[in-house]
């Protein structure tokens, strides 16, 4: 009981911090002057000198080539740093040099905004190399995705896309360095360290020694929350009592991670001058949330039937990969906003989950569509809306329109070869991994495919959460999923830019009682259908291979 | 080219001004704000030698102590971890039924059926600090026999090392392994 009023009471605190931010957003992106520009201007015009920036607008073309060469730049840099962190300072745990195959992962991982990690900080990464390479990452990344969304939004509103450096700096300077900076403070109240010292050791009751790891953590996990970008400084994550230390920290860790995902649609309703558009996207995603949120919750509940029909006491659910503070109830929300914001941070083990409760959490990233990460999700949660409104058009037989523009053959073929992409980057590596690297996978039977297509579904959504159980540093998994996350990254922004392109080119044709109006609940209803059908036909039966077939064979 | 000189340009700036300036600053500021906290929330004894983490679970396995959770990487905090047990892995089945074995033999007076599932199941760090205050009960028999200890007594200190559900409905009441074994040597003590 007491479980569900905190659930209750965290969406609401969800619910009513997403429109203010949200209009805050369309702001600090409006290009006209506004009262933002006295307090930031002077910070940005200071970047845009020493970057050589000129805030000129770009071509679609233009935007995608800038921001796909200076996240490029920048995995090169990271993966410099990850290589040479032996001889660099602020190392006092004296951390090697990472492996090749590894930096390779690790840097397109943190550019990405996937933040798989196929390494333990504790033991992988000096204070150095998580401070200029992770966090920095963590920054730039969530401000490429919001970079490109406002883009697209621009494109969609038959405005220039703008500049990328102008977008990505802004993010930066007005959204979250600001933000990251307040709340990693109440993270560090709450009993998160931030230190630069060496582990401490501790000379135990039982007359042991205990070597206890920690590090400058309150700054790095805001920025990971905030941008949904969900790498752990510690090798468990925010299930590590130092990097979610209590109920508050948790809920500010979910409040965090939904904040800029639930406000983009209100932005967008701002940006392109239809309000109403942008709520019923948000009520779709939000309604798709409530009901995979309460299924995870059922499932986790009721437990492992195989471990309660031994006659112990189970009234607290499925504990095996939980934390006590937490239980099963925060547990089970926080599984389902990681991977319905595609964040990835946990604060239960999701190899662990019952099957149905870890079935939730990878069809939220396969759907990519209750909210998504920062930018890249709402970007896709658009593309299936256009591709609602072509359904319908199909089915009344007329020219579809979005926002006034005629949605025609160029759009449709760049968004039907995008929609292919993600069960292309997840169900073809995951067979090969099956095939080729069984070893590697640490569950027998179905949970053993469910681990492998976690791991492939997790890269192409930029989610970054693993199945831990799976042997993944090896040169197989790291290569995979390097390339995996790179084109489940890049292949949709710049898909999607040349839609917003070639959308902001076309005139707008003027609306008539035949237009089909897309802010209506039945527009809802296209929109959730689309969603589901193409979700559904694409992944189900791989679904049923392995979480549901794994369900099954719990008996007692 | 012109995209490749301001790339690198802006990026190093980022590195400094996000990887370095922002860590720094809010190191800076923790140092001064919130010491305690900042350093780990480490625990000191009376001569000031450190003995803990508040937050960090310790490994407890002697008798006459309340133990934790089940750790596979029994508490070692320079790393953290777990098996990674699939409900359906063969493995997990075997741990809890020794466990629930190993439960009967060292704690004869309480029945399976009051045994709670968290003591049965690996934490998810493999540092949780804490159990549920019903794990901290059935333990008191044992505790009791072992020590000598009025179960009255220990009863009372569970009570009071119990921390309850934030504003009373945020969390799940805990209570933390650490902080009940070093007030139970100090009643022994005494």
């Amino acid at each position: 009981m007491a479980g569900m009023i905190a659930i209750v009471v965290t969406l609401l605190l969800v619910l009513l911090l997403a429109r203010p931010t949200g209009l805050y957003m369309a702001k600090a992106y409006d290009y006209n002057p506004s009262g933002l520009d006295r307090v930031y201007g002077p910070l940005e015009k200071l970047i845009y000198a020493i970057g050589g920036i000129h805030q000129e607008n770009q071509t679609w073309k233009r935007y995608a080539a800038t921001l796909v060469i200076s996240n490029s730049v920048m995995i090169l840099l990271v993966y410099l740093v990850f290589r040479t962190q032996a001889y660099l300072p602020l190392n006092p745990a004296g951390i090697a040099n990472m492996d090749p195959s590894l930096a390779f992962n690790t840097a397109i991982s943190f550019m990405t905004n996937t933040n798989l990690q196929h390494y333990s900080g504790e033991s992988g990464l000096s204070y150095l190399s998580q401070m200029i390479a992770i966090v920095f990452m963590m920054f730039t990344a969530p401000a490429t995705a919001l970079a490109a969304v406002f883009a697209f939004m621009r494109g969609l509103a038959g405005k220039p896309l703008g500049n990328f450096f102008v977008d990505m700096t802004r993010a930066i300077t007005r959204v979250l360095l600001p933000i990251a900076f307040v709340t990693a403070l109440i993270f560090i109240a709450q009993g998160v360290p931030q230190t630069l010292e060496p582990a401490a050791v501790a000379q135990t009751i039982q007359g042991g020694e205990q070597t206890i790891a920690r590090g400058p953590m309150g700054s790095f996990l805001s920025i990971k929350e905030l941008g949904n970008n969900g790498g752990g400084f510690m090798g468990v994550n925010s299930a590590h009592p130092f990097e979610n230390p209590n109920a508050i920290s948790n809920l500010i860790q979910i409040l965090l991670m939904m904040l800029l995902t639930t406000s983009l649609p209100f932005a967008y309703g701002k940006m392109v001058g239809n309000a109403k558009q942008g709520r019923v996207l948000f009520v779709s995603m939000a309604m798709l949330f409530i009901v995979l949120l309460g299924v995870s919750l059922t499932a986790e509940n009721a437990g492992n039937p195989a471990l309660n029909a031994m006659g112990i006491q189970h009234e607290q659910g499925s504990m095996e990969g939980k934390e006590v503070r937490f239980g099963v109830a925060q547990s089970s929300l926080y599984s389902v906003v990681t991977t319905a914001s595609e964040t990835g941070a946990v604060n239960a083990m999701h190899d662990t989950l019952t099957p149905i409760g870890g079935m939730i959490t990878i069809a939220n990233m396969m759907l990519n569509t209750a909210f998504g990460g920062v930018g890249a999700g709402f970007m896709n949660v658009l593309m299936y809306a256009i591709i609602g409104v072509f359904l319908s058009g199909l089915m009344v037989g007329r020219t579809p329109e979005f926002l006034g523009k005629k949605i025609e053959g160029k759009e449709m073929k760049l968004i039907a070869v995008t929609m292919l992409v993600s069960p292309f980057l997840i169900l073809v590596p995951t067979a090969i991994a099956l095939f080729s690297y069984p070893d590697t996978l640490s569950n027998p039977g179905f949970h053993g495919l469910t681990q492998a297509m976690y791991e492939f579904t997790s890269s192409a959504a930029n989610n970054g959460s693993g199945f831990e159980g799976l042997g993944d540093n090896t040169l197989f998994w790291n290569i995979t999923t390097g390339i995996v996350m790179f084109l489940g990254r890049y292949f949709s922004i710049v898909a999607l830019l040349a839609v917003a392109g070639s959308l902001a080119a076309k005139k707008t044709v003027p609306e008539t009682t035949g237009t089909f109006r897309t802010d209506t609940g039945l527009f809802a209803i296209v929109f959730l259908a689309a969603v589901l059908i193409v979700g559904a036909l694409t992944f189900f039966p791989s679904l049923v291979l392995g979480p549901i077939a794994e369900q099954l064979t719990l008996k007692p | 080219m012109k995209v490749l000189a301001s790339s690198l340009r802006i990026s190093l700036l980022f590195m400094a001004l996000c990887g370095l300036g922002y860590n720094l600053a809010v190191t800076g500021m923790a140092q001064i704000l919130f010491p305690e906290q900042a350093d780990g929330s480490l625990v000191q004894d009376d001569d000031g030698t450190v003995i803990g983490s508040r937050l960090i679970g310790q490994l407890f396995s002697e008798s006459e102590f309340f133990h934790g959770r089940i750790s596979s990487i029994e508490y070692q905090a320079d790393g953290s971890g777990s098996p990674n047990y699939a409900p359906s892995h063969p493995e997990l089945m075997e741990r809890v039924t020794a466990s629930v074995e190993e439960w009967k033999m060292n704690n004869p007076e309480v029945s399976v059926r009051d045994l709670p599932i968290d003591l049965l199941t690996n934490s998810a760090s493999g540092l949780d600090p804490d159990i549920s205050p019903e794990a901290a009960r059935a333990q008191i028999p044992r505790i009791s026999r072992l020590t000598g200890m009025e179960p009255q007594q220990l009863e009372r200190l569970v009570q009071e090392q119990t921390s309850q559900r934030t504003f009373g409905f945020l969390g799940e009441p805990a209570v933390n392994v650490l902080q009940l074994n070093i007030e139970l040597q100090r009643l022994l003590a005494r």
